[in-house]
C-alpha cells in the first residue's frame, strides 16, 4: 500500500515537472483564437501496437504532425484503459491544445472526458468510438465506417454476378464474434445483397480475424458446401487462410471460388495482384492527414464535423499491382 | 458377458469414446459425406483427415501436458512457447538469402526447438529448484512469452515463402499429412518411453507424493526438469506446425488458448489434475474430441454467437458422465429400479 502511494506521488511529481516544461500549464484551447501552427501541442494516446495495421496507423499520425510542424506528444496505452486515462490526465495537466485518442474500450470515459471539457481542451476520437450518452464530450470522431465497407464488398458481388442467372452460394468468414467491425461488415454486406434472391449466404462462421481461423473454417465449410462460388472474408488475414484451404482442396482461389475481403494489408494486396483474391475494400489506418486538418480547424475556431469518415478506396487486381510498391503496411 | 460390459462401461475411456462417436454421428447426419476419404493429387483428402491434421498440434502439446500433470504440475506457457518457436523459425527463414533451401529450414527448425527446450528447462528450474507452484511459475512465461514473440516479429505478421517449411504444416508423407505423422511419432515415443520403462511409474509416484518418492530414492528434481523440458519441446514442435500451416508467424494468435485445449484434452482423457495416474490413450481421445467438436460447429452450422455455449455444454456432459459421483448415482438409480421391479413382481405374484 505504502509502495503504491509512493509510486503515485512520484508520478504526480513527474506530471508537475512536465507541466512546467509545457510553459507553466497555461490552459489553451479554442477560446483564445488561432495560435500559430508551430506553437500548437497535440497529445495523442494510441491503443497499442498489436498489429501491422496499428503500427502503420501510429507511423502515419506521427509523420503527418511532423510535416505540419505541430508538436505531437505520443503515448502507447499497451491495450490498457488505465494507461490511457493516465495519459489523457497528463495531457490535461500539461495544457495541450487538442487531445486525440483511440479508445481501448468503448465505455468508462465520461469522468476523464469531463475533466478535459472543464479544462477547455477539445478531444478528437480516432479509429474507435466511445459509448457515452453525452456527445458534447468530444469534438469529432474520425474513423472508418465498417457498415459502408461491408456495403462496398456487397456492391462488388452484385456487379460481378449481374449477368448470371444461376444462384450464387456465399461463404462468409466473420471476424471475432461481438467485435464492431465483424458485426458491421456482416450487416453492410447483407444489406447490399438482400435485394436479389440469387445470392445466398450458405454458411457463416467466425475465423477470429486470423489466418489459422480462416483456413480451418474454410477447410470444413468447403467440404460441407462443395458448390460454394464465393467467399466474403471480414479481413485479409482470413482470406489468406481461405486461399490455402481452397488450394489444398485442389481448386483455384480467385477462379473456382472467388474471394472478396476487407483491409488491404500488404500480403492481401499481393494475393490480389496474383489473382488469388478478386477484390479488396480498403480499411485505411492512414488517417494522420485528416487528423491534422481537424486540429487546424479547431485552432481556427471552426467546428469540425462530428463524424468524419476515413478516406478509403477499393482495389481490383490491376489497382493492387499498381499500389503494391508504395504500400506502407 | 455382463462382466465384460460392466468393465467397458466403468473404463475411464468409455464416456470420452462414446462422446467422440456421438459427435461423429452428428456430423454424418448433417453432412453424409463426412466419413468419405478420397485420394486427391496423390494424398488423402476428407473431413476426417482435416480433423487429424488440425488436431495434431493440440495432441502433441497435450502429450507433454499429460506428463506434467501426472507430476501434479501444470504448464500454462505452452501457447507462448509455440508462438516463440514459430516466430524464431520464421525470422531465421526471412533473414536468410534462400528460405527455400532445406538446409536453411533445418537450421531454423533446430534453433526454434532448442530455444523451446531452454524455455522448458527454465520452467523446470522455477518449479523444481526454486519451488514455485507450477501454475505461477509457468504463468510468468505465459504472459511474458507472447511479448518475447512480439519482439522477435517486431509486431508484424511474418509471412514466409518456403516450400520445405510449409510441408511441416500442410505437406503429405506417403499420402498422410506430415503433421499427423509427427503427432503419431511423438505419441508413440512418449508412450514407449514411459510405459515400456519404469519412467512412467516414477513420474506417477512424484505426482502422488513427491516427498515419499524422494525418500524412496526417486530423483524427483531431474524428473521435473525432464517433463517440463519435454512439454516445452512438444509446444515448440506444435508451434512450428501451426506456423507452417498458415505460412506466417503471428505472435498474437499462434497457439492462443492452446494451453486450455491441451489441459482439457488431458482432463477429458481421464487424467486427474491432482497428479498421479495418467492415460496417454485418454489424452489422444480427448484431443480428438476437441478437434471434432470444432469441426462439428462448422459442419452443422452452429451460429458463432452460441458456439462457446455449445462447446461448454459438450465438455460439461463429458466431465459429468466421467465423474465418480455421477457414476455412483447411476449405480444407485439402477439398484433402486431393480428393487422396485422386484417389489412389483412380488406384489403381482401374491
Amino acid at each position: 500500500m505504502k509502495k503504491k502511494f509512493l509510486g503515485l506521488a512520484a508520478a504526480g511529481a513527474m506530471l508537475l515537472t512536465l507541466a512546467g516544461c509545457a510553459g507553466g500549464g497555461t490552459s489553451a484551447g479554442s477560446s483564445e483564437g488561432p495560435k500559430p501552427v508551430d506553437q500548437l501541442v497535440v497529445g495523442f494516446s494510441q491503443v497499442g501496437s498489436e498489429s501491422g495495421w496499428r503500427t502503420a496507423n501510429t507511423t502515419d499520425i506521427q509523420a503527418a504532425f511532423k510535416d505540419a510542424g505541430i508538436e505531437l506528444k505520443f503515448s502507447d496505452a499497451q491495450q490498457k484503459q488505465e494507461n490511457q486515462i493516465k495519459a489523457i490526465r497528463s495531457y490535461i495537466q500539461q495544457g495541450v491544445d487538442v487531445i486525440a485518442f483511440s479508445p481501448v474500450v468503448e465505455t468508462g470515459w465520461d469522468a476523464v472526458l469531463n475533466e478535459a471539457k472543464a479544462a477547455n481542451i477539445p478531444v478528437v476520437l480516432t479509429d474507435r468510438a466511445v459509448d457515452s450518452a453525452d456527445d458534447s464530450l468530444y469534438e469529432s470522431f474520425l474513423g472508418s465506417d465498417f457498415v459502408e465497407e461491408g456495403k462496398k464488398a456487397g456492391q462488388w458481388v452484385l456487379d460481378e454476378y449481374k449477368d448470371s442467372t444461376e444462384p450464387v452460394k456465399i461463404i462468409q468468414l466473420e471476424g471475432t464474434t461481438g467485435a464492431a467491425p465483424a458485426i458491421d461488415r456482416a450487416e453492410g454486406f447483407a444489406d447490399a445483397i438482400k435485394g436479389d434472391d440469387k445470392f445466398e449466404v450458405v454458411a457463416s462462421q467466425t475465423g477470429d480475424f486470423t489466418r489459422a481461423g480462416g483456413k480451418q473454417v474454410t477447410e470444413a465449410l468447403l467440404k460441407s458446401n462443395p458448390d460454394a462460388n464465393l467467399i466474403y472474408a471480414h479481413n485479409d488475414d482470413m482470406a489468406l487462410g481461405a486461399i490455402e484451404a481452397i488450394e489444398a482442396a485442389g481448386l483455384k482461389p480467385g477462379v473456382d471460388i472467388k474471394i472478396v475481403s476487407v483491409d488491404a494489408v500488404k500480403d492481401g494486396m499481393q494475393a490480389l495482384a496474383d489473382g488469388k483474391i478478386n477484390y479488396i475494400v480498403e480499411c485505411s489506418p492512414l488517417l494522420g492527414k485528416q487528423l491534422v486538418d481537424i486540429v487546424e480547424q479547431i485552432n481556427d475556431g471552426k467546428t469540425p464535423e462530428k463524424r468524419i469518415i476515413t478516406e478509403e478506396t477499393t482495389f481490383t487486381k490491376d489497382q493492387a499491382a499498381e499500389a503494391l510498391p508504395t504500400r506502407q503496411y | 458377458m455382463n462382466a465384460l460390459l460392466l468393465r467397458t462401461v466403468s473404463s475411464r475411456l468409455f464416456w470420452p469414446i462414446v462422446m467422440l462417436l456421438v459427435l461423429v454421428l452428428i456430423n454424418v447426419i448433417a453432412f453424409p459425406d463426412f466419413l468419405t476419404v478420397t485420394v486427391k493429387d496423390g494424398h488423402l483428402f476428407g473431413s476426417i483427415i482435416d480433423i487429424l491434421r488440425n488436431g495434431a498440434p493440440t495432441l502433441i502439446i497435450a502429450v507433454g501436458m499429460t506428463l506434467v500433470i501426472a507430476t501434479r504440475g501444470i504448464d500454462l506457457s505452452v501457447g507462448a512457447v509455440a508462438a516463440i518457436s514459430g516466430a524464431v523459425a520464421c525470422s531465421i527463414l526471412l533473414g536468410s538469402s534462400d528460405p527455400g533451401n532445406p538446409g536453411t529450414v533445418a537450421v531454423a527448425v533446430i534453433v526454434a526447438l532448442v530455444i523451446s527446450l531452454v524455455l522448458g528447462v527454465w520452467n523446470g528450474f522455477l518449479v523444481s529448484v526454486i519451488g514455485i507452484q507450477p501454475i505461477i511459475a509457468t504463468l510468468i512465461l505465459m504472459t511474458a512469452g507472447r511479448g518475447v514473440a512480439m519482439l522477435i516479429t517486431e509486431g508484424q505478421i511474418l509471412t514466409v515463402n518456403s516450400a520445405p517449411f510449409k510441408e511441416l504444416g500442410s505437406g503429405f508423407w506417403l499420402g498422410i499429412p506430415v503433421a499427423v505423422v509427427i503427432g503419431a511419432v511423438i505419441f508413440a515415443v512418449a508412450a514407449l518411453l514411459t510405459r515400456r520403462t519404469a519412467l512412467g511409474m516414477l513420474i506417477e509416484s512424484v505426482g502422488i507424493n513427491p516427498e515419499a518418492s524422494r525418500q524412496a530414492g526417486v530423483r524427483a528434481r531431474v524428473l521435473l526438469f525432464t517433463v517440463y523440458a519435454f512439454c516445452a519441446l512438444s509446444a515448440g514442435i506444435a508451434g512450428l506446425i501451426l506456423t507452417a500451416n498458415q505460412t506466417a508467424a503471428d505472435a498474437n494468435n499462434t497457439g492462443l488458448f492452446i494451453e486450455l485445449d491441451a489441459i482439457l484434452a488431458v482432463v477429458i482423457g481421464g487424467t486427474s489434475l491432482a497428479g498421479g495416474r495418467y492415460s496417454l490413450a485418454g489424452t489422444l481421445v480427448g484431443a480428438l474430441v476437441i478437434q471434432t467438436l470444432v469441426t462439428t460447429v462448422y459442419t452443422v452450422g452452429i451460429p458463432p454467437i452460441v458456439t462457446m455455449v455449445f462447446k461448454a455444454a459438450v465438455v460439461t456432459a463429458v466431465c459429468l458422465l466421467q465423474s465418480p459421483t455421477t457414476n455412483a448415482a447411476f449405480a444407485q438409480l439402477r439398484q433402486r429400479l431393480a428393487a422396485r421391479t422386484a417389489r412389483v413382481k412380488e406384489a403381482a405374484a401374491s
